[in-house]
C-alpha cells in the first residue's frame, strides 16, 4: 500500500510538471494551440488513472470505519429512494392543491397548478438524490 | 398463512383511558421497549470497561459510535456533531427495530408507517426549529436558490417549498415500505411450502426445498435491507440537518 501511495505521489508530481510545461507552451504562442487536444486527452486520461488509483489507495482507511460501500453498492436501495422521492413530491403537490381548493373554493385550479408544481418538485428531489443537481448549491 | 397477519397490533394490557381512547401497551410498544433496553444494555456494558484493548462488546459499541460520527461529520461538518446524540439514537433505534423484526415470531415495529412518520416528522421539525432559531428568517434562503432569473423565481420557490415539505413523506415511506415489503415477501414464500406440502403430499414437501432456499436467500437480503434502511434513514437525517445548519449556500 505504501508503495502504491508512493507511486501515486510520483505520478502526481510528473503530472504537475506536465501541466507547468503545457502552461509554458501556452504562453509561447498561438501556434501551439492546434496541438493541445491530443495532449489534453492524454492528460485527462492520466488524471482519470490518478483518480482511480487515489480511490484505491484511500479506500482501505474508509472500510475500517464501517461497511459504507455496501450502502452505495445496493442499487435496490438507490432505486427505491429515487422512486419514493418522486412519489412524495407528487403526493404533497396534490394534497396541497386539494386543500387549497377546499379552503378557497377555486375548484380545479389549485389541484392543477400544485399537482404540476409537485411533479416538478418530485423531479427536483430525484435529481438531487441522484446527484445530477448539486444538493442545494446552484451557484456557489 | 395470511402474510399480513404478522403486522397486527395486539393489546397486551391496558394502561387506562384518555378520554374515549384506550391507552394500551401493545406488542409494538413491547418491542420498542425491548429494543431500547437492549440498546441501553449494549452501550452501557460496552463502554463500562473502557479498556485500551477493547473486548468484542466494547469494540462493537465503539464501531457504532465511529460509524455514526463519521457519517455525521462527512455530511453536516464538525458543527453537525451537536446533533450526534439525536442521529445516533435514531440510527441505533431504527437499526435495532429492523434487526429484531427479522427474528421469527418477532414484531417489526418499523413496518408501521405511524412509527416511521413520527420519526421523520421529528427530524423535519427539528430541522425547521433549529434552522429558524439559529438563522431566523434567513433560514428561508433555503428556498431561494441563487442565480435564478427573477421572472421564474416565484415558481422555483414554490417548487423548492414543495420539495422541502415532501421530505418527511419520502423519508418515512421509504423505511416503512421496505420493511413491509420484505416481510410480506418472506411470509409469502413461507406460505408456498405449506401450500406445496398440503397439495402434493410427500413430493410437495420435497419440492418445498425450493421456496425454503428462497427464504434463506431473502432473509440474508432482508438483513442487508434492515441495515441499509437504517443507514439511509440516518444519512438523510444528516443531510436535512445540514440544511438547518448551513441554509442557503
Amino acid at each position: 500500500m505504501v508503495r502504491a501511495a508512493f507511486r501515486v505521489a510520483e505520478q502526481q508530481r510528473s503530472l504537475n510538471s506536465k501541466r507547468v510545461e503545457s502552461m509554458a507552451n501556452g504562453t509561447q504562442g498561438a501556434g501551439d494551440r492546434k496541438q493541445p487536444p491530443d495532449d489534453e486527452a492524454a492528460l485527462s486520461a492520466r488524471l482519470q488513472r490518478l483518480g482511480k488509483r487515489l480511490t484505491e489507495v484511500s479506500r482501505p482507511s474508509e472500510t475500517g470505519s464501517g461497511p459504507r460501500q455496501t450502502a452505495d453498492a445496493s442499487a435496490f436501495a438507490r432505486g427505491f429512494r429515487l422512486s419514493t422521492e418522486l412519489v412524495a413530491g407528487v403526493l404533497v403537490g396534490a394534497l396541497i392543491g386539494w386543500l387549497l381548493d377546499r379552503w378557497l373554493g377555486i375548484s380545479p385550479w389549485g389541484l392543477i397548478v400544485f399537482l404540476l408544481l409537485g411533479f416538478a418538485a418530485g423531479v427536483l428531489n430525484v435529481m438531487r438524490a441522484a446527484g445530477v443537481v448539486d444538493e442545494r448549491h446552484l451557484n456557489d | 398463512m395470511d402474510p399480513i397477519h404478522q403486522f397486527q397490533i395486539v393489546n397486551l394490557f391496558s394502561l387506562g383511558k384518555l378520554g374515549n381512547a384506550e391507552i394500551a401497551f401493545t406488542n409494538s410498544a413491547a418491542f420498542m421497549l425491548i429494543a431500547v433496553v437492549g440498546l441501553t444494555l449494549f452501550l452501557v456494558l460496552g463502554t463500562a470497561g473502557g479498556r485500551a484493548v477493547p473486548t468484542r462488546l466494547q469494540s462493537a459499541a465503539e464501531l457504532s459510535y465511529e460509524f455514526v460520527a463519521s457519517m455525521l461529520r462527512s455530511t453536516a461538518g464538525q458543527e453537525g456533531m451537536r446533533f450526534f446524540p439525536f442521529v445516533f439514537t435514531i440510527f441505533m433505534f431504527v437499526l435495532t427495530l429492523n434487526m429484531f423484526g427479522l427474528v421469527p415470531y418477532a414484531f417489526t415495529v418499523t413496518s408501521h408507517i405511524i412509527i416511521t412518520a413520527a420519526l421523520a416528522l421529528t427530524v423535519f421539525f427539528t430541522v425547521l426549529g433549529y434552522g429558524l432559531m439559529r438563522h431566523g428568517l434567513h433560514f428561508f434562503n433555503l428556498f431561494v436558490p441563487k442565480g435564478v432569473p427573477i421572472y421564474i423565481l416565484p415558481m422555483i420557490i414554490a417548487i423548492e417549498i414543495l420539495s422541502f415539505i415532501s421530505r418527511p413523506i419520502s423519508h418515512s415511506v421509504r423505511l416503512f415500505a421496505n420493511m413491509l415489503a420484505g416481510h410480506i415477501a418472506l411470509k409469502v414464500f413461507a406460505g408456498f411450502i405449506i401450500l406445496l406440502g398440503g397439495a402434493l403430499g410427500a413430493i410437495g414437501w420435497v419440492g418445498g426445498v425450493l421456496p425454503f432456499a428462497m427464504i434463506v436467500a431473502l432473509t440474508a437480503l432482508e438483513m442487508l435491507v434492515a441495515f441499509l434502511q437504517a443507514y439511509v434513514f440516518a444519512v438523510l437525517t444528516c443531510i436535512y440537518l445540514n440544511d438547518a445548519i448551513h441554509p442557503g449556500h
